[in-house]
């Protein structure tokens, strides 16, 4: 094979200070999100997870329940579950796939690199509750077209609710991704601490007090219901301090910390 | 221009990079030789930013790696060509670093056509290419953002030798057009075609370093007699330790004259007497850094 080889000379620019925008680093990570194969079809698959919830209410939910505040409220269950495993990948892969060596020469300032993780992060978290939307109000007018109720109704509530979960549960994946560095250790991780919290919490007597106020399954159902109250909105405060902040303070400490190689 | 200085890392109390110093110039190419866990990726990812070293510093154009704003733009980095996502396409990891750099992504298939992979390997996955492919893609990546330094960890690895010779090509244009090399090996052979400068390392420290011609011509002297056993008398005799070569020679580290003179003394056939040249030099490698590759650490 031969390469053609640019003429022009090298030299050591002069502006050498301005470092790499934010929103060009974010525009990267968004970007990383969907251009494997496993996060494709993690997206796609949320995606088709979503298009059956609604297929589901239209199938099978009483006509009285075929509303468009019903159709978001469970239409935004598949994206809360599997959209922070793509925050997890987001920042596990880097090591897993050992593109941390690119990703960090490349740019240097790591907190960079994780500040436009958590916007991408939000960012499609967002996506995906305005997706939701679309698709309830599609769901919706077939349900009126069907015989269904196909209300209009939605407390405002119940939108900012529902994104505000969304981000909490992505932010929460990208903490538990920083901290244990580790795809499958991570999403186990993700999934069984806060389940294993609730079944203590059950069980064990002693803990029901705190467990109102430390799981972050049993405060977040709060959000699925219209107008929560300061009391409620604290709880949420309570245990998202416990599984999110604190995952990705550590986690964000690890990677600016640890060596690459 | 790179500049290295009093490079040391230590891990626990073992030091991997003791007390390491360089430089490399404009318009010549490096080459950092040195056996397998001698300190050669350990001191380039410390001049990349991306080990802190216990001690010392290192600059790129006079400022340290991690306060270039966008180094893309000036330091073309090659540490390891197996480190991408095997589920991108290499098209697609170019891009990402071209957006990074802020380089137009159209730019893409033209680094990908530099360095020998067409339109179908671009759309592949890394996880189909082979070493030698992932070396290419890494080299493009290395010269995306058109940089006036190239650090290159072994990246001859898994290259066929028409890929190594064409590598040799690209550098030593690069070096010709005022850029800076720093290119790695533990094979003196692949380096020595290529480099201006050599900076040997084992167990960490700089054993030798300075320009090819002049470490070559400081290696002593070869020379092979017809009686091997009268020959190995005869230095001794003299006061002169040589080291045998693998195909009978001895490489003894004074002048051709000293040598010929004992041999007429005593009376001795020689069939050869020459500088050692880079014979010399490989086993001043191997003698300096003898014992190093068995104890190689994993970390």
């Amino acid at each position: 094979m031969t390469a053609v080889l640019e003429t022009q000379t090298p030299s050591v620019r002069s502006e050498s200070g301005r470092p790499v925008p934010l929103g060009r680093l974010t525009v990267v990570e968004l970007r990383k999100l969907a251009d494997t194969r496993a996060g494709l079809w993690l997206l796609i698959v949320i995606g088709l997870a979503t298009v059956g919830t609604s297929a589901i209410m239209l199938g099978w939910a009483t006509d009285a329940e075929q509303t468009f505040e019903g159709l978001f409220g469970f239409g935004m269950l598949p994206s809360a579950v599997l959209l922070p495993v793509l925050g997890i990948l987001s920042m596990t892969a880097e090591w897993s796939q050992r593109t941390a060596l690119t990703t960090f020469t490349l740019v240097p300032a790591r907190e960079r690199v994780i500040v436009a993780k958590l916007a991408a992060g939000v960012i499609i978290a967002i996506a995906s509750t305005v997706a939701t939307l679309a698709l309830a109000a599609v769901a919706n007018l077939l349900a009126g077209a069907l015989g269904g109720d196909g209300g209009w109704d939605i407390a405002g509530s119940l939108i900012w609710q529902g994104l505000a979960m969304q981000v909490l549960y992505v932010l929460m994946g990208l903490g538990f991704g920083a901290l244990l560095l580790n795809s499958p250790l991570a999403i186990v991780a993700f999934f069984a601490l806060p389940t294993v919290w609730t079944i203590l919490g059950e069980t064990i007597k002693a803990l029901r007090t705190a467990t109102g106020w430390i799981d972050i399954n049993t405060t977040t159902t709060a959000m699925g219901e219209a107008n929560m109250t300061g009391d409620e909105w604290a709880r949420v405060g309570v245990s998202a301090a416990i599984w999110v902040l604190v995952p990705l303070a550590l986690g964000i400490w690890r990677v600016l910390r640890r060596e690459v190689s | 221009m790179i500049t290295v200085e009093r490079l040391t890392k230590r891990y626990g109390g073992h030091p991997a990079v003791d007390d390491v110093s360089f430089t490399c110039e404009p318009g010549t190419v490096t080459g950092f030789l040195g056996p397998n866990g001698a300190g050669k990726s350990t001191t380039m990812r410390m001049i990349c930013g991306l080990t802190p070293p216990t001690t010392g510093s290192a600059t790129v154009g006079g400022t340290p790696y991690r306060r270039l704003g966008n180094p893309g733009r000036h330091v073309g980095v090659l540490l390891d060509a197996s480190a991408q996502h095997s589920g991108r396409t290499g098209r697609e990891v170019l891009s990402l670093a071209a957006i990074t750099m802020g380089i137009d992504t159209r730019e893409v298939p033209k680094a990908l056509d530099r360095v020998g992979l067409n339109a179908v390997a671009g759309k592949r996955r890394v996880k189909a290419y082979s070493l030698g492919m992932r070396q290419r893609l890494g080299l493009a990546l290395a010269l995306l953002g058109d940089p006036a330094v190239l650090i290159l960890d072994e990246p001859a690895n898994g290259l066929d030798p028409e890929g190594i010779y064409w590598m040799r090509g690209l550098l030593r244009d690069f070096a010709d057009r005022g850029g800076t090399v720093l290119l790695s090996s533990h094979l003196l052979r692949e380096v020595e075609a290529v480099a201006d400068r050599l900076v040997v390392i084992g167990a960490g420290k700089v054993v030798a370093q300075g320009d090819k011609a002049e470490l070559l011509a400081q290696t002593g002297t070869l020379v092979r007699a017809a009686d091997p056993a009268a020959l190995a008398l005869m230095l001794e005799r003299a006061g002169l330790t040589g080291t045998r070569t693998t195909d009978g020679g001895v490489v003894v580290p004074t002048g051709s004259e000293v040598i010929g003179r004992a041999a007429a003394d005593a009376g001795l056939v020689l069939l050869e007497l020459r500088p050692a040249g880079s014979g010399g030099l490989e086993q001043m490698f191997l003698t300096l850094t003898a014992g190093d590759s068995v104890k190689e650490a994993v970390r």
